[in-house]
């Protein structure tokens, strides 16, 4: 898809927010990935461990942490314009409701 | 405001990398010269300019709508008496799907897409859309998606699931022939060509507009159409999905539909419907944006709660996310989903009665001027009331279990899709056919053609509530003598769907000969219905550039403030400036060295492509890697090339800047 | 309003032959695409991921998720591509520093360790097969391929892109801003690890 995206041509980048980035060093980057990777520990330590019904919201709370760190610190988004992230989460929130609706509809979130 | 996608020769060069940073068109064209001034239908095919692409999905649109048309035709033939023999009972299920898929993807959608294409940057004061190549792309795709889609016709029979396919009966097991694999892949193809289309909008309107256009200052057709790009940009992945469980189950064996296996059939049902009812919103709201227009023009007042009107449209396209069980009530989805999806069926109803409210009170007090496109704009107000009414009455689940797969189905949604959708465009059509090419429809023939439809849609859909209700069922081939109602309603159905046609034909006619005239009062003055949005700031039709000078926007209703202001002395609104002196304004004031993007092969190149990993996907999994090879290459030939061809591109060169400096000085 | 007033709007904004590629937002075109793009792919990923969630306990032939799943193997291929994309946004970094060199070789890093996940879903999908999990054996077989496959085939396209980028940088191809069109790139990277973020959850981790 994205190799279809029109290059815009621009030669000035209007976007201030480069220079943003490039005042913290990498070693940002470094940090958020250390965590992902403990968070990642943990969920795996978490499927062999027996907590009983604490363990999927956990679980699925430790995902939800991932993605959002990814979204906002790896691809910027934490920095970036408000219309970003409209345009991200209304797709994002959309799928959620919609899909839990779905599931719902067959009953699955009242199977054992 | 600035051109789109102008490379510049003194771009920033990245500090490190040495070599310059700029390609040159030689490097960049890769195998083929690009086109950069074709003549003839080269300028046609090639082109990337906005509204040559909405003009060709006009047309295109409109031959479908003819073979839509002939599909009804025949089938109302069919049905005309007891016991048709006009069709098989399997050309009868062919029938009614390929007239529902040509009616909804290849006519009502691409029709949509014509006008949005043409008007939206002309509205909002740009000079093109935000990716002229993606949007040739678009067009091209969808042409090759809807000829794929019909070829299945000459290639063992077209799809024959109904219009929502429904599985496990479109299995394999159940439709053997090629038709639904045609099927599912066009649709596929064409789904692209949407998705891309309504991205390139969105940016559009977001990223394009004139300086002042704040997007409460936006034309309320844009309006729409921003919305309806928006459900397009969630929908298409749904069904998306949906169509490769399908393919994948008839094709690789996926057990999806299985049911042997354990499998739900209600899984295609919610995928078709999370995004079937979006889509119908898709269909309908492009036309209340066109009525939107209309109705203030013809009314000599502005719309009657222009934010209500737009927030209303924005909310009836949120809400439609919430409903989409209510096609499904009798499927046995259980009480409480039933109860939750027939409370938020009749929610919608709400802002829908709201721009019904708006439309009235816009009329109201004003001078109306009963113009063939304010007619169809009347008539959508009508016949589309009556069919949210009938709607309402399905969004109350007891009544529809016993309405639902009978001809009060089929009443409601073609007062709705013919009423709703098919009168906005056709409004459309004579309100912005000076525009486009500067000329004028007649209006008698106007008259007739609107005078005709509405009679024909009356008796044609209007009888099939009382069949409806008395228990025909929808898809039946053909019954028999002994039910004297079904008899003599049917034939009233097939009599008022001749003279829709004849309405039609119409329309067809006046084209012609407001085409062949030459009698000069055919050619549209400046500013021929007395409008208000920017789109007729400019000539008829608009120039390649489509404004001399980009305009700076103050006021919703634009033009009509620089036409018209309040004078304080009498307190009446007095005309200050005709179209022809802001014109000329214009003209004084034009910008030079406009650089509009160049033709280029790769959006076709690439659409092309697509059709090929179809045939690939039914007959030879090899043509599958062919296809995406040609896609991939046009991918790559596509981002070397830069949007805007530079003047090496040109055989022979174009002069340079300095060399016309010296010509002129 | 006068005609002087339109007068003065025609010559007010006179950048417009010069084409500094200002947009109302004063964002870039092609980013706003790129978002538009990854909002609609939650729905394309969300309808495979519900779809599978919901037929993954119907397996009346073959093999349940328990009996093929290996965690410490997909534990492992998922903190490949988790950490793809720390080398991927580390090329974005560079790429705004205008060290394009350091870019590229970011970039290759990141299309290695994005095949090393690909070629380790090819040997899983192979193992699931010996041990009897083919794509028409049950519903869950058929939700599960297509799901992890569609979204292979996303990694899949990232490693083209991102080796194309790499080679068009190279002979100097790419039109327009390099940064931008890496940074484009990028963005589509991390959301193909973000959903995979999803499906190891929901799909390896959440016991059937
Ligand atoms: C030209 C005038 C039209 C006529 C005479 C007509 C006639 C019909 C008839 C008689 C059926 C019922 C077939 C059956 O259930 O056995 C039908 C189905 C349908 N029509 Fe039309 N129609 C017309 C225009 C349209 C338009 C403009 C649209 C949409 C924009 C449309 C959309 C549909 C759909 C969605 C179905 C349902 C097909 C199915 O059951 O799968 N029709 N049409």
């Amino acid at each position: 898809m994205s190799t279809a995206v029109e290059h815009a041509s621009l030669g000035t980048d209007p976007n201030a927010e480069h220079t943003e980035h490039a005042g913290h060093g990498n070693s940002h980057y470094y940090l958020v990935a250390l965590a992902l990777a403990i968070l990642t520990g943990l969920e795996v330590l978490l499927s062999y461990i027996d907590i009983g019904a604490a363990f999927m919201p956990l679980l699925l709370t430790l995902m939800m942490i991932k993605f959002i760190m990814v979204v906002l610190e790896f691809m910027h988004l934490r920095k970036d314009a408000k219309v970003f992230h409209f345009l991200f989460w209304s797709g994002f929130l959309l799928a959620i409701a919609v899909y839990i609706g779905f599931l719902a509809t067959f009953k699955f979130f009242l199977q054992p | 405001m600035a051109i789109i996608e102008q490379p510049r020769t003194n771009v920033a060069l990245p500090a490190g990398t040495g070599a310059p940073a700029l390609v040159t068109p030689k490097e960049a064209k890769g195998m083929f010269a690009r086109p950069v001034e074709p003549k003839g239908w080269r300028d046609w095919v090639f082109t990337v300019d906005h509204k040559k692409i909405g003009i060709m999905y006009g047309v295109v649109a409109f031959v479908f709508f003819i073979v839509g048309g002939l599909e009804a035709m025949l089938i109302r033939l069919q049905l005309a008496a007891p016991n048709g023999k006009v069709l098989s009972a399997e050309q009868y299920n062919q029938m009614f799907t390929m007239h529902a898929t040509t009616m909804v993807f290849l006519f009502v959608m691409p029709m949509a897409s014509a006008f949005a294409n043409y008007f939206v940057p002309l509205q909002i004061g740009a000079r093109d859309v935000a990716f002229p190549r993606i949007n040739a792309f678009g067009l091209w795709t969808f042409v090759a998606g809807a000829i794929f889609v019909n070829l299945s016709w000459f290639l063992g029979g077209g799809a024959d699931g109904g219009w929502f396919m429904y599985a496990p009966n479109s299995t394999k097991m159940f439709s053997p022939g090629h038709g639904v694999d045609f099927w599912a892949f066009g649709l596929q193809i064409t789904g692209i060509a949407s998705l891309t289309g309504a991205i390139n909008l969105i940016v559009t309107c977001i990223n394009m507009r004139a300086p002042g256009m704040s997007l409460f200052k936006m034309p309320i057709f844009t309006w729409m159409i921003m919305v309806v790009q928006f459900l397009l940009v969630f929908a298409m992945p749904v069904i998306t999905v949906a169509l490769f469980l399908l393919s994948f189950s008839r094709g690789f064996g996926g057990a999806f539909f299985d049911v042997k296996q354990g499998a739900d059939p209600l899984l295609w049902q919610h995928l078709f419907w999370i995004f079937g009812h979006p889509e119908v919103y898709i269909l309908v709201l492009p036309s209340f944006g066109i009525v939107s227009e209309v109705l203030p023009v013809f009314s000599r007042k502005p719309l009657f709660g222009y934010k209500f009107v737009a927030i209303s449209g924005a909310a009836i396209g949120f809400v439609g996310w919430g409903v989409w069980a209510h096609h499904m009530f009798a499927s046995g989805l259980g009480p409480i989903s039933v109860l939750v999806f027939s409370m938020a069926t009749m929610m919608i109803a709400v802002p829908t009665g709201v721009k019904i409210i708006n439309w009235t009170l816009t009329m109201w007090g004003g001078k109306l001027r009963f113009t063939t496109a304010m007619l169809f704009a009347i008539g959508l107000i009508v016949e589309f009331t009556i069919g949210g009414l009938s709607g309402v009455t399905h969004a109350v689940a007891p009544s529809d279990t016993q309405q639902t797969d009978t001809y009060y189905i089929v009443a409601h949604f073609h007062y709705v899709l013919f009423g709703g959708a098919i009168f906005g465009l056709f409004s459309g059509f004579y309100y912005w056919w000076p525009k486009v090419f500067g000329r004028l429809l007649n209006e008698r023939w106007g008259k007739a053609n609107f005078w005709l439809m509405v009679i024909g849609m009356n008796l044609t859909f209007g009888p099939m509530h009382i069949v409806g209700l008395q228990g025909q069922p929808r898809r039946m081939y053909r019954y028999d003598e002994s039910n004297v109602h079904a008899r003599f309603w049917n034939a009233i159905s097939t009599v008022g769907a001749f003279v829709l046609a004849l309405g039609i034909l119409c329309f067809i006619v006046n084209v012609v000969i407001t085409h062949r005239s030459k009698n000069p009062a055919v050619k549209a003055p400046l500013d021929p219905w007395d409008a208000r949005s920017l789109e007729w700031m400019t000539s008829n039709p608009p120039p390649a550039h489509n404004f001399d000078a980009i305009p700076t926007v103050h006021e919703l209703d634009e033009f009509f403030h620089r036409k018209y202001a309040v004078d304080h002395e009498t307190d009446e609104i007095k005309q200050i400036a005709t179209a022809e002196q802001i014109m000329a304004e214009q003209m004084a004031h034009a910008e030079k060295d406009i650089h509009l993007p160049s033709p280029s092969y790769w959006p076709l190149v690439v659409s092309l492509s697509l059709p090929i990993i179809g045939f690939g996907v039914i007959y030879s999994h090899i043509l599958i890697a062919v296809g995406a090879l040609v896609t991939i290459l046009g991918l790559f030939g596509w981002s070397m090339e830069p949007s805007v061809a530079t003047k090496d591109d040109y055989e022979p060169p174009a002069p340079t800047d300095d060399a016309i400096k010296e010509l002129t000085a | 309003m006068s005609t002087a007033a339109v007068a003065e709007h025609g010559t007010s904004h006179d950048d417009h032959g010069g084409g500094h590629g200002h947009t109302s937002t004063g964002l870039s075109n092609n980013k706003l695409a790129m978002w538009l793009f990854l909002g609609s792919e939650c729905l394309l990923f969300g309808g495979l991921i519900s779809t599978y969630m919901l037929y993954r306990g119907r397996h009346v032939k073959g093999p349940g998720p328990d009996q093929v799943f290996s965690i410490p193997y997909t534990s492992v291929s998922s903190f490949v591509l988790l950490m793809s994309s720390l080398t991927m946004v580390l090329a974005v970094a560079e790429a705004q520093k205008r060290n394009i060199d350091k870019a590229k070789l970011w970039m290759t890093v990141t299309a290695v360790l994005g095949a090393t996940f690909v070629g380790g879903q090819v040997f899983e999908f192979t193992e699931f097969y010996r041990k009897g999990l083919g794509y028409t054996t049950s519903l869950f077989g058929s939700s599960f391929y297509t799901l992890t496959g569609f979204h292979g085939v996303h990694v899949t396209v990232g490693i083209i892109m991102l080796m194309a980028t790499v080679g068009m940088l190279k002979s100097n191809k790419v039109p327009g801003d390099k940064a931008e069109v890496i940074e484009l790139v990028g963005l589509y990277w991390h959301f193909v690890d973000i959903v995979w973020i999803l499906i190891f959850t929901l799909v390896y981790l959440i016991p059937a």
